[in-house]
């Protein structure tokens, strides 16, 4: 702290960011980010998915290098160069999944990469009783430190890596979302852990979605919003509520969501959902979509909407009740069953889970309809490239290549080879599951016109996405999860972002 | 995350005027990616293996017969490396297929059976053999499919009870085959070439068109290069991947028919470290060990490319223990230009 501050805001800042960039290909995930964080602050961060917050702490923690902008630690212009390097300057991050080795003992974890050793012996009784001390210092004298990390309830892993950053001597401490792992208890507990560093002059980011959490913890708040920074080192006491969903939401639309029909469908009901229930995800859902409808479901991260529609498709065991597809009752737990009966899911991880991604396209868009290619087993290769070429060619995927690996396209390109998959077989339902995450904006309009041509032809549409905006403006009902239970439906027009944004923090309009 | 290619129009006119070139790389390493230049490089390996052994052996090694050796040989081991290769392309690995074929091997020879099989028709030899084999995968397939236990430990658990019962039924004696009818029709020659060579090339070509051609080959492809997108698009994985096991048991009860008669007899000692030779074979012969991508004319060639490097060391009179050892280091060396090709791949 010994040198003198240049810029005149940063008075008194530990950390400075100023005009952070950083582009992937095909997305500029930051745009232009400043944030200033003070030594013994709680400084929030705030905005919806996507808005960057991720990105900007991983550049924070050096796991990404910003391309333009200046980081200004402890007064001086630094460029980290790696995480070890972040460490090493006092910038420890805690993400949401904890990367604890479970098999190893507490302090084994917390000294784990600078462990205590005498030509190269560890000291274990020194790490210990040093594990000690921090868990003590943290108001968790209860934790032992030779038990195993694996045994420990994930309040108690949180612990356990805060202990470690604290090992390091750390005067900047990131936490992502460290609530949504525990319940109110043990929130309690992390916040009597935040007040007591913040005391010894470390700072924090604290990253939540959880509005109350903030109100109660925070000292300043800094917005993003499509990468940016909208707002910065506002004080928590001051700035209402309204204000700050304000900041969140009202973003320049880059991309147009397709008109809605006039008249509102009223097919018959394709997907009907009673009271469905997966055990300690959610519970007593009920749902029913018309030919030619899209209900969106809208909620957090882990408020169970994927769970919701992965347990529709059969891809995970409800634990109780029932799924009909035109007025068939689907078997429980049996994605071929889905199928058969007419349902396609286009998954969140689209990589992980919807493609195979070393194949060509054609087969990614026959797999599921291998049979309406075969007789008595042998392929028709011709037909099945004849076929995915007219599909591919009618959603204008490019480059227009068929026998090219899906790998080589972008996501937005992945995303309507999925999708051709479930035209191909002319399915009833169709299960969009945040269908343009890692989309590009471009192609975002491409994909919102074909989902509602696919609804217009007398397709049952459910979309999951975390993106409100996204569900208001494609979806004609929208359902509100929170914490595995739908706590609102309406009409989409009859609802607003920031009524939806409440919802979905807070639990009430 | 994030996409790989940017989707703009420039992008997008030259890739499509590059449509057909689906991977592209220069070097030799790209040459060697290709299809064609994968074998190519496996008929490299074999034709130098020939001058190896014709310039130590002469004419003992060039000589019509011994080339039929070679492939009687490679006979039995390359009907399990055909099956072997539809597992490991779907993701797995079996270790106890020279145990199913023991067993197999001595069930079909035991004294009931022969007494059957007199009593009517060789035949039904080789179908207790087959079906030996197909329970063997049968139960080695639930036990993964259904029952979660990693491939590894379901076979390695198979590869000690099935060699167990085997010797229980055999009593650890070897049984000899008093069927005349089942021997005289394996060695049987066609323009020369005995029908067991001829069951060999049968397989390879069932198998090719089995993983190239039917909705069964290319479910196999994706069940092994992402299983949960494979489950997700419709595909019964769990139930596929029973198949797959079955097949290679299959394959083993086909082998275990051609070892009998190529010996004469039935005996819990067969097929000893032929889960080896199979995997090596196919993983010399390009394909992926993690699933997904493989040919059965390169586990051809690789099974080839065994059999004649067993072949030149016993014409040189060489031991047992030094062809283990370039065995294995011909393993290690094929393994590690995989993972570089691999790791290409992903990165183009």
């Amino acid at each position: 702290m010994s040198e003198p501050m240049t810029a005149p805001t940063s008075a008194g800042a530990l950390l400075q960011m100023t005009g952070i960039v950083k582009e992937f290909p095909g997305v500029r995930a930051l745009g232009g980010v400043d944030l200033d964080v003070r030594a013994g602050e709680v400084h929030c961060l705030l905005g919806q998915n996507g808005a960057g917050k991720s990105t900007l702490i991983k550049v924070l923690a050096a796991v990404h290098q910003p391309d333009e902008g200046t980081i200004v630690w402890d007064g001086q212009e630094v460029s980290l160069s790696s995480p070890q390097a972040a460490l090493r300057s006092g910038i420890a991050t805690i993400y949401q999944e904890l990367d604890l080795v479970p098999h190893l003992s507490v302090a084994e974890n917390i000294f784990l990469g600078h462990e205590l050793s005498t030509a190269g012996f560890s000291q274990r009784l020194r790490a210990n009783r040093m594990a000690r001390e921090l868990l003590t210092r943290l108001g968790h004298s209860e934790i032992s430190p030779t038990r195993s990390v694996g045994s420990l309830a994930p309040a108690g892993q949180q612990i356990v890596s805060m202990a470690r950053a604290l090992s390091r001597d750390t005067r900047l401490l990131i936490l992502d979302e460290p609530s949504a792992v525990l319940d109110q208890e043990g929130v309690a507990n992390l916040f009597r852990v935040i007040r007591s560093l913040t005391a010894d002059g470390v700072a924090v980011v604290y990253i939540s979605h959880r509005l109350e959490e903030i109100r109660q913890i925070g000292d300043r708040i800094t917005v993003l919003k499509d990468g940016r920074t909208v707002a910065t080192g506002l004080p928590v006491a001051e700035t209402p509520t309204p204000e700050l969903i304000k900041l969140m939401t009202g973003r320049a639309i880059e991309y147009v969501f397709p008109q809605r029909p006039t008249v509102a469908a009223d097919g018959e009901v394709v997907l009907d959902v009673q009271d469905l229930s997966l055990s300690g995800v959610f519970s007593g859902v009920n749902l029913s979509v018309r030919a030619g409808e899209i209900v969106g479901l809208a909620g957090l991260v882990g408020a169970g909407r994927s769970e919701v529609l992965e347990t529709v498709y059969g891809a995970r065991r409800a634990s109780s009740g029932t799924v009909t597809v035109n007025g068939r009752r689907l078997p429980r737990g049996s994605v071929t069953a889905s199928v058969k009966a007419g349902v396609g899911l286009a998954p969140e991880e689209r990589k992980s889970q919807g493609l195979l991604l070393d194949e060509a396209v054609y087969r990614n868009v026959t797999v599921s309809s291998l049979g309406a290619f075969s007789r008595g087993g042998f392929l028709n290769r011709a037909a099945e490239k004849r076929r995915a070429q007219e599909l591919t060619t009618s959603l204008d995927v490019r480059p227009s290549g068929v026998t090219r690996a899906v790998r080589t396209l972008s996501g937005g390109n992945q995303q309507k080879v999925v999708l051709a998959r479930w035209l191909l077989r002319e399915c009833r339902v169709l299960l969009l599951d945040e269908p343009t995450r890692g989309v590009d904006v471009g192609a975002r309009t491409e994909i919102y016109q074909l989902v509602r041509s696919l609804a217009d032809s007398g397709v049952a549409v459910v979309v999951v996405s975390s993106e409100v905006e996204e569900v208001l403006g494609l979806a004609d009902r929208v359902l509100v999860v929170r914490e595995g239970e739908v706590v609102h439906e309406a009409a989409a027009t009859d609802l607003d972002e920031s009524t939806v944004l409440d919802l979905v923090m807070e639990g009430r309009a | 995350m994030t996409d790989n290619i940017p989707a703009s129009d420039e992008t997008a006119r030259v890739e499509a005027a590059a449509q057909e070139t689906t991977r592209e790389g220069t070097g030799a390493l790209a040459v060697l990616n290709s299809s064609v230049g994968r074998n190519a490089g496996l008929v490299v390996a074999l034709v130098i293996l020939c001058v190896v052994g014709a310039a130590t052996a002469g004419d003992r090694f060039t000589s019509t017969d011994n080339a039929l050796t070679i492939l009687r040989y490679a006979a039995t081991i390359g009907v399990v490396s055909v099956g072997m290769t539809f597992v490991i392309i779907g993701g797995g690995i079996d270790l106890s297929v020279g145990a199913i074929l023991a067993l197999s091997s001595v069930w079909c020879t035991t004294l009931a059976t022969q007494q059957m099989a007199q009593d009517s028709t060789w035949l039904v030899m080789v179908g207790v053999a087959l079906a030996v084999g197909a329970a063997c995968g049968l139960v080695n397939g639930l036990l993964i499919a259904y029952g979660g236990v990693v491939p590894f430990i379901a076979t390695l658990a198979m590869l000690a009870s099935a060699r167990g019962l085997a010797e229980i039924i055999s009593n650890k004696k070897t049984q000899i085959v008093q069927v005349p009818e089942f021997i005289d029709f394996f060695n049987k020659e066609i323009l020369g070439v005995q029908i067991s060579i001829y069951v060999f090339a049968l397989v390879a070509i069932v198998g090719w068109v089995l993983l190239n051609r039917t909705t069964f080959g290319r479910r196999t492809i994706a069940v092994g290069g992402n299983p949960e997108a494979a489950r997700l698009a419709g595909i019964n994985v769990k139930w596929h991947t029973v198949m797959l096991y079955v097949l290679l048991g299959v394959c083993c009860g086909i082998a275990a028919v051609l070892l009998i008669a190529r010996t004469s007899t039935g005996s819990s000692t067969h097929g000893l470290l032929y889960e080896l030779e199979a995997i090596a074979a196919v993983v010399i012969g390009g394909t992926l060990l993690s699933g997904g991508r493989g040919t059965i004319v390169g586990t051809v060639f690789g099974v080839l490319i065994f059999s004649i490097l067993t072949n030149v060391f016993v014409l040189n009179n060489r031991s047992q223990s030094e062809q283990q050892l370039l065995k294995g280091a011909i393993i290690v060396a094929a393994v590690l230009l995989q993972q570089r090709l691999a790791s290409r791949n992903s990165s183009t």
